[in-house]
Formats: structure tokens, sequence, C-alpha cells
């Protein structure tokens, strides 16, 4: 059925009385509002969120409708909330008889009760929050009368198992309220069918609205006074003329790319600020309370400039931003122009933007960047499907909701188009699992999660599990985090640390959250206490965040660079670097391995030029020093960049070609992949989503430290005793796509064939120099390391003075 | 397979890469911290149904010991079994392996915390137990002498090679790493250690090869140099 809705006077009036146009894509939204599945795609500032929820208020404008008719989801909770305020203002101008409320982690218990109770007409709420919305018994009432959903931010949702566990929710939501019509709302992505094609119920088509994309953005570098340092990733050498920016413009927005790069800037920032300027922080890390802060303040007009990370790339409105600083080489177009465009939030104006790159080769892969942007060329990696952990975890919820019929939830999870090629035996795996643990030793007869009953349908066996079930409900997975607070009584929330930071930390030890160095006291029930501690130089939390990859497209953009005979947009130091790196070895090229090899600090190096992206390059590091150990080279460590990895050990590798005979790296990646630590940090969010492991139990008991054991454990023993377990074959896809990134090495192999330079310099050349100062060194286990241990424990005895002391002895046995 | 012989009152014991303690003088296998039947205990109390395999893993590393040593007896320091519970829990295959291998040997169940009382199975039970100068209980006792306990499941690092679950000593006490295959850890320098080991005193690290160390000193805990 074609359903038009018309936009009734009291909205033209209302518009006009602000002096307002509506955008031709607004209009055009209210024309087809009735289609079952429509896309928006509009640039930042286009009007976006209004253009998804003019068709509700139109509808609802009359006041007949009862109970829930629009559900607005968006990826963020202070969206949710930001939207709910500047949603409420022209409904209440207009005086509509619309209720609408914010439904997230942070809102308070008595306020869903009420909600569940008696649903507003519009709720806004984020893709955890409404999975356990579903997952109540009372669901089917709450949906009854549900019109419409509007995903906002849809292009950051559907990146991730986020989005695939929102669209089997819309799965679930179009069975209580049939005929619910599905809108998206999305910034300018690479291929918009592809997105369309996941918001629709597979096959069905999904209409897609593109709006004027607006004038190009006014993007260049900055040019800063002391040149990029070699290696690192803060950008903190710009300091002074980042505040410079800050100074000359309304309010600027500085972007980095992790959350631990944010704080160690923003504090540097803060030390160099002798106009005390207004600057605040904002980060996913940080507490609720500090968050809102700096979003108050924002909003007030009250900041000149705010340091943040990912957690402001989507669209809160800031208001007058008149400047975008993006701190790092992007990694990706895509994201740097959608970032961009946080900058001047009006329609039809440009946007400007600054990159500062963190280090020299950064300033190379910047103007690279710059040269994409104005290209229009957007670099996008093509979906896979489904996650099967995210089903299992879907199932789960079914299950909590009450008793379903396998056959019925199969054909709904079809109409899922991401799910829409999953065969029947994958779905009996996964409702195997969750219903036995879908062990090959059939352990759990007697505590199975799921009984079939006599009449076909499935449920909890035990009804109790369900609040196990809602408190693990969602796809995000921080690394375990835990709070910290100021000490004392009713002690201030700042925000919280990952937990293997927090283990590291002895009393008197200080760190940087929220921009303050605060100094550890101690870890009382699960929570990190300190105290303010301004005059110390801090060590520095580490947050996870995986770093993203610098896109193939960009590195492709770069290598075709680095064949220009000359860089004369590029800085004084750069050019000199890339021209020195030209004379004294060679230019790494698209087609060709660049290895060089050299002697530095009592260890063989050997770098290879690859150009596959971080996480190609970790796995490239791993398969390397695989067959550097079996070759006998004694391979010690390596480090990996975006751009190459550098390897080092006791011996010098003198013939680097074989090492990339592609049959043998896909079997050193066989045999590797099993024992390997990217596959348990892969397992880990795997077998949380899955819910082979629970994070959050009720009550959880303060036992002593010795009960709780790493997923390795279960990792390790899963591999040995049951290698072909349905979590362990979901890790391994995973692994694959995401963190190994196979895909990436393959394609560089596919584009080398076996071409294979290797340079022998005397010292480390410009290009690896660099690559020495990279942290994030990873180790190699070997006969190396081995030797190495047993001399550093030689080495503690003797210094302790112990080594005389009873003398143990090695004995054979 | 390598072991380090260690001199404890008057007697050697071999200390074994897997954790286990081998005293060739009493032809004897010390292991504490079973922990079997972990999994079927938590997916009886709590539900989670982790991989039911934990016993075969800890069992098979059990007969791969008693085949190194050829020891003809068994002592288990506590918390052999995850609850009392947890043994009739085990799977007739778990279980039937279990029993093989004490049949074959003379065999010492001391109890722990998780299994205050006998579990059903053939083998001694002792509420703690001496043998010559040794005596052996599930937890330390403060001042105790010659003694060997476990309970805490001590871990230590070493710069470059990682976390493992370790033995510690001084010259008074041995406190056993947990040799179950479903058991965290506590760090070695955690007070509650702290307050039980005096000076000098050692950990062996478990691993391919038993590695010693000493003790971490007070405020010195593991700040090495960096460097791979």
């Amino acid at each position: 059925m074609e359903r038009m809705t018309a936009l009734p006077p009291a909205f033209e009036d209302w518009f006009a009385t602000r002096g307002w146009r509506i955008h031709p894509h607004q209009r055009e939204m209210l024309t087809r509002s009735g289609a079952p599945a429509l896309m928006l795609i509009a640039p930042t500032g286009g009007g976006k969120t209004l253009a998804g929820f003019l068709p509700s208020l139109a509808e609802l404008a009359d006041g007949a409708h009862e109970g829930l008719h629009t559900l607005y989801v968006s990826p963020l909770k202070a969206l949710a909330t930001d939207i709910r305020r500047n949603l409420t203002i022209p409904v209440e101008e207009m005086g509509l008889p619309i209720r609408i409320e914010d439904r997230t982690g942070d809102t308070r218990q008595t306020a869903k009760k009420r909600q569940r109770a008696d649903p507003p007409h519009i709720l806004l709420t984020t893709p955890e929050s409404l999975a356990l919305m579903i997952s109540y018994e009372d669901a089917p009432r709450i949906f009854a009368g549900l019109k419409r959903i509007v995903v906002d931010e849809i292009h950051a949702l559907a990146e991730g198992k986020r989005g695939d566990q929102l669209m089997l929710t819309l799965g679930r939501l179009e069975r209580l309220a049939p005929g619910l019509r599905r809108v998206g709302l999305s910034a300018t992505v690479d291929d918009p069918a592809a997105l369309a094609a996941q918001l629709a119920k597979h096959p069905e088509p999904c209409e897609i609205i593109e709006a004027d994309p607006g004038p190009d953005p006014d993007i260049s570098m900055l040019h800063t006074q002391a040149p990029p340092p070699w290696a690192g990733a803060g950008g903190g050498y710009a300091v002074r003329e980042v505040l410079d920016q800050v100074k000359r413009h309304k309010t600027t927005l500085i972007f980095h790319n992790t959350r631990a790069q944010a704080e160690i800037f923003f504090h540097k920032l803060w030390l160099a600020n002798d106009d005390d300027l207004p600057i605040g922080i904002h980060h996913g890390s940080l507490s609720r309370e500090v968050r809102a802060n700096v979003e108050a303040a924002m909003v007030a007009g009250d900041l000149r400039a705010i340091v943040c990370t990912g957690s402001l790339d989507l669209g809160i409105d800031w208001g007058d931003v008149d400047l975008v600083i993006q701190i790092g080489a992007p990694k990706n177009v895509k994201r740097l122009v959608q970032r961009i465009g946080r900058a001047n939030h009006r329609y039809n104006a440009p946007s400007k933007a600054l990159l500062v790159p963190a280090n020299r080769f950064e300033v190379v892969e910047c103007m690279a960047a710059l040269e994409a942007a104005r290209a229009h060329e957007l670099d996008g990696t093509p979906k896979g499907p489904g996650p099967l952990d995210v089903l299992c975890q879907h199932i789960m919820i079914t299950a909590c909701a009450g008793p379903f019929d396998e056959d019925a939830l199969f054909s709904e999870v079809r109409g899922v188009g991401a799910y829409a090629g999953i065969s029947r035996a994958q779905f009996d795996d996964c409702l195997d699992f969750v219903a036995t643990g879908g062990y090959a030793l059939r352990a759990y007869d007697k505590w199975k999660r799921l009984l079939k009953r006599p009449d076909g349908l499935w449920q909890l066996r035990d009804p109790r599990s369900s609040l196990r079930i809602r408190m693990n409900i969602g796809t995000i997975q921080d690394a375990d985090m835990l709070k910290v607070r100021m000490r004392g009584r009713g002690g201030r929330s700042l925000g919280e640390v990952e937990e293997g930071f927090a283990a590291s930390l002895t009393p008197g030890d200080t760190f940087l959250i929220g921009g303050q160095v605060v100094r550890y006291e101690s870890l009382r029930e699960m929570t990190v206490e300190v105290s303010p501690r301004p005059d110390r130089v801090p060590r520095i939390a580490t947050y996870a965040g995986a770093k993203m990859p610098t896109s193939a497209r960009l590195a492709e953009r770069i290598l075709d660079d680095l064949q220009r005979p000359d860089w004369p947009e590029l800085p004084r130091h750069t050019r000199d670097w890339l021209h020195l790196q030209r004379e004294v070895s060679k230019m790494p090229e698209r087609g060709r391995i660049l290895v060089e090899t050299f002697a530095h600090d009592d260890r063989h190096h050997a770098c290879f030029h690859t150009f596959a992206g971080r996480n190609a390059q970790q796995t490239l590091g791993l398969l390397l020093t695989r067959r550097m150990e079996v070759l006998g080279l004694h391979p010690l460590g390596f480090v990996a960049t975006d751009y190459a990895t550098l390897i080092w050990g006791l011996d010098e590798l003198s013939d680097p070609a074989p090492l990339f005979e592609a049959d043998e790296l896909r079997d050193g990646l066989e045999g590797w992949l099993t024992s390997n630590a990217v596959m348990k940090r892969s397992f880990r969010g795997v077998a949380s989503i899955a819910g082979l492991i629970e994070k959050n139990l009720p009550q959880m008991r303060k036992t002593g430290r010795q009960a709780t054991f790493s997923s390795d454990i279960l990792y390790d023993t899963l591999a040995k005793y049951d290698p072909d377990h349905l979590i362990l074959r979901v890790t391994r896809e995973q692994a694959m796509r995401g963190l190994v990134d196979f895909a990436r090495v393959e394609e560089m192999l596919e584009r080398t064939k076996g071409r294979v330079d290797l340079v022998r310099a005397t010292r480390p050349t410009p290009l690896a120099a660099a690559m020495l100062l990279e942290r994030d060194r990873v180790p190699v286990a070997g006969a190396g390391r081995e030797r190495l241990a047993e001399q550093e424990a030689a080495r503690l005895l003797t210094e302790s003075g112990l080594a005389a002391f009873g003398a143990p002895t090695v004995a054979g046995v | 397979m390598n072991g380090l012989d260690i001199p404890f009152r008057g007697e050697t014991l071999c200390a074994l890469g897997s954790g286990a303690l081998h005293w060739p003088a009493r032809d004897l296998l010390i292991v504490s911290d079973l922990h079997l039947g972990k999994s079927e205990r938590i997916a009886r109390r709590q539900g989670a149904m982790l991989p039911p395999y934990e016993t075969r893993a800890t069992l098979e590393r059990l007969a791969a010991d008693l085949d190194a040593t050829g020891a003809g007896s068994v002592l288990c320091l506590g918390d052999s079994f995850d609850d009392l519970d947890a043994a009739a829990g085990l799977c007739a295959q778990d279980r039937a392996r279990l029993v093989s291998l004490i049949e074959a040997r003379g065999w010492h169940w001391v109890e722990g915390n998780h299994d205050p009382g006998p579990a059903g199975l053939p083998g001694e039970h002792h509420a703690e137990l001496k043998i010559g100068p040794l005596t052996f209980r599930h937890i330390a006792a403060p001042g105790a002498r010659g003694e060997l306990s476990g309970h805490y499941h001590p871990k230590l690092g070493l710069q470059g090679r990682g976390t493992t679950p370790c033995l510690l000593f001084d010259t008074d006490r041995m406190i056993l790493p947990a040799y179950g295959a479903y058991t965290g850890g506590m760090p070695a320098t955690a007070p509650e250690l702290r307050a039980l080991i005096g000076s000098p005193a050692f950990a062996v690290l478990t691993g391919t090869k038993p590695l010693l160390v000493p003790y971490p000193a007070r405020g010195g805990a593991g700040r090495g140099r960096k460097r791979f």
C-alpha cells in the first residue's frame, strides 16, 4: 500500500515563523513515507534526523494513535538523549499531543518499568536496549501498535555486529507489528544499495533517497614549525599550532584515533593553554557525568574546543563547529569525509578541516588521503554474511521472551538481509549450541539451557536463567573495564580503565583520565580508587579500541605517490627523508616486495615493506617469524605498522624470497592459527557474544582471585578436544576477516607475485629507522627466546645474591 | 622430561614443568588443586556450559607425569574436586580413567575447602598428612615448618615470558601451583602470599622447562628492563 503523508498546516507555519524552508529530501521523505523500507543518504547537517521524524510527527499530530508509534535507534546513548531534546522543542512549540522519551543503559529502572507499562509515542533507544526489550515476556503488548522504526547513523551501525543484532531484532519486531515501516538515515557511503539491502526485509526492495551532497570540503594539512616525529601516533608535537587554530576559530573539534591518544593530547594541550581557553575532552571511557557535563557545556557554547574520539563521530548537534582537526592519519577516506562533515553544521556551507599527521610516514598518508577525498574516492570493504555468534545470542533472547517454534524462527532469520544465505544446518548448529553447549562430548544432558517441549516448542529449562541472559545482551566487546572513582565516601566517578592496566598499577602510580592526573590508591570491590595528583607526571592509561588499518585503496595510492620523482607539496623534512630513502635504498613499489636488512643494537633486522595494513602486517610478522624459526634464524620479535613489518633476531636473513611462497605461507597459517594470540582474542569476543562465557553474573560473588581463569584456557582446551566446535569455527572465520586480515596478505602476494628485492644496508634505512621507534613490539616464542629467558633467570638469581643459596640443580627425571 | 631438584628439610623434591612435585625417596608424586569436575559444577550451579573437557585434560597430564616419573603413589593436596558432588558428576569415561589411575598405585586424598570430605572414590582420605619430616595440608598454617600446601594457585610473570602458575618455597614451606586445567591464579606477590613466604625464597615457574627465579622482593615486582 503506497501511503503519502502531507505536512499538516501547523508544521508549515512553524517552519515559516522560524524562517526555515523544508529541504527537498525532507519533503521527499514525507512523500514516500508509506514505503516498507526507505533509506535517506545525506551529508552531515542536512537535517537527516528531522527528515526521519517528520512523517511520524505528521501521523501523530491528530492525537488518535494509542501507544508506541515510532522507535528511533541510534548507535550512541548521547545521541538518543540529544535527539529527544531537539525533537521536544518543535513538538512543544506546535502544541502536538506527542509523548517522546528515551531509553538507554543510563535510564533509571523506575522509568524503564513505567515505559513498559505505558510506552510513549516515540521511543529513542540503542540496539542493545531494544534487544533487551524484545526479550521481555510482554514484548508483544509493548510493540503491538508500532508503525515505524528509524535507524539513525545506519552506516556506522551496519559496519559491525551491532548492526547485525539490530537487524535480527527488526525481524522479530516485524512479527510483533506486521506492516512495520523501516527507515534508515545514513551519511555518505560508498555503496548505498548494499546498505539498503541490509535494512529491508529480505528479499523486498528498499527505496533510496540521496540528498544533495553540498559543496566540497576545504581540507588541508596543518603546517608545523617542528617536523613530526619518526614514529608514534599522538601528534603531541603540534600542540602549539593546534592551539593557534583553536584561537582563530569559534569552535574546534579535535579528533583522535584512540582514547589513550586523546587523553595524552588533551593533557599536553592543557599544559600549553596559557590563555585558559575553555577546552573539554570526550570519549567512550569517561563516566556518564563527565560526558554529560562536556556535552552540556558544548551545547551552551561554553567550549572553544573539544578533544574527542569516534564517540563524537556521529551526529550530535554541537552547534557552531567551524573547524575539524584530525590528529593522526585518517586510515580510511570514508571515515575522514564523514568526520569532516562535523564542521559547519549548516547545509550548503563547505566544511573546514585540517589533518595533523602524527609521524613522518603519516605525512605521506595524509597527502594521499587528501587527494582521495578531493577525488570523491571512498573506500569500502564488502561486508561478510551475518555472524553466527550474534545469531546464538538472538536465539537466547528469543527464548527469554517465551517458548518459540524453530521453523518460525528460522524463516524470521532468513528474512534478515545479512542472514538471508544461512543454511538450515548452520541454524540448527546455533540452536544446538544454545540448547546443549554443542559439544561432541554430550556432558550437559542434565543441565541443558533449552528444552524441547512435547508440543515442539523450545523453552528455557530454568526460567531464572533469563536474568543472566539479559545481563549479557549486546555485542560490544570492550576489554574488561574497571570503574575509576575518587577516594572517599561518595567519591566522584571519573570513567573506566582496562582491567589489565589496573592490574599493572601499584599504589602511588599516576595516570591520566578525563584529562586529569590521578594517583592510584587501591582497588576496592572492582573499582579503582584514586586521589587527585595534578603535580605528577602521569603514566598512561591504556584503552582498548582496535586501531583501524589503512584501507587497501589508500595504501595503493600511497605506493603510487611514492613513485613520483618529487613531492613539492610535502614539507621539506618529509621530502628530504623520502629522497634519502631513494638514494640509500629503494622506494617500495606496488608490484614488488622490498626487504631491507641491517644490523642494529646487537640484533639482525629485516624490514618488509608490503603495505598491507596493520592487521595483515601483524599476521605477516607472525607467519614470517614462524618460517624464520624453522630456518634456524632465531627470530626474537617483530613490530608492524600499516606499511611494513620489522623483524629482529639472533641470525641474519640472507635469502628472503622463499619466505613469500604463497603455498608455504598458507600452510603456515593453518598450523599457526590455532595456537595464536589473535585467535584467542577473537575467541573471547565470539564466546561472550554467543553466551559460552558470561561476563556479567547476578550478585557477582567476591571470591578470591584464583577463582577466575582466563578464556585462553577454554580456547586451548576446546581446540584440543573439540576442534570442530561451532564457536571455534566462528572464531576462525571472524579472525581471518578481522584481526588476521589474511585477505590483505593474499592481495599483497597477488600484486607482487614473488618479486622480492633485497637491500642489504649497513645501517637502518630512512624508512626502517622509523620502524625501530614503534611501540607495540610482539615477542616471538621460540628457541631464541627460551635461551634469553634462561639468561634472564640466571641474571635475577645472581643479582639477588641467591645464586649460591641452596643451589637447586636441574636434573633429568 | 626435565625437573628441578630442590633440597628441602633434608629431603630432595623435584619440581616438574607441569606443576607436579616428585619425591623420589618416597616414590610419591604430589599435585594440588586439580578441581576435577569444574565445568559440570558451573553448569549445575550457574548455568554456563563451558567446554566439558577439563577433567580429561588434567588426568591426561597427570598420567603423563606418572609415566615419566614412574611414581608408585600419588598425593593430592586438596581441592581435588570442585565440590563434593562434582566427583559423582564425572562422565563415565573420565571416572573410569581416574579409577584406573588410582587402582594402579597408592593414593592419598588430602581434603581442601572445595572437597572437605571423601568424594566416594578409592584411595585414603586425610584431613592432613605427615610423611617423614614433611606435613601436607591444603591451606598453609602460619608458622608451620616443613609444610607443603596448595590453595592459593600462585602465579608469576617473567619479562618476555608471560605469567604462569608457579611453585613458591622458602626454607620452611612450599606452596604448590594449581594443577587443574580450569584454574586461575593469584599473583605470587599478593599480600596473602607475602604474609606466608619468608626470605630467602624462590619461585619455580611452570612451562616446558621449570624455571627457577628468586621470589620478587617487595616493591621491586616485575619492573625489569623492557626489551624483546
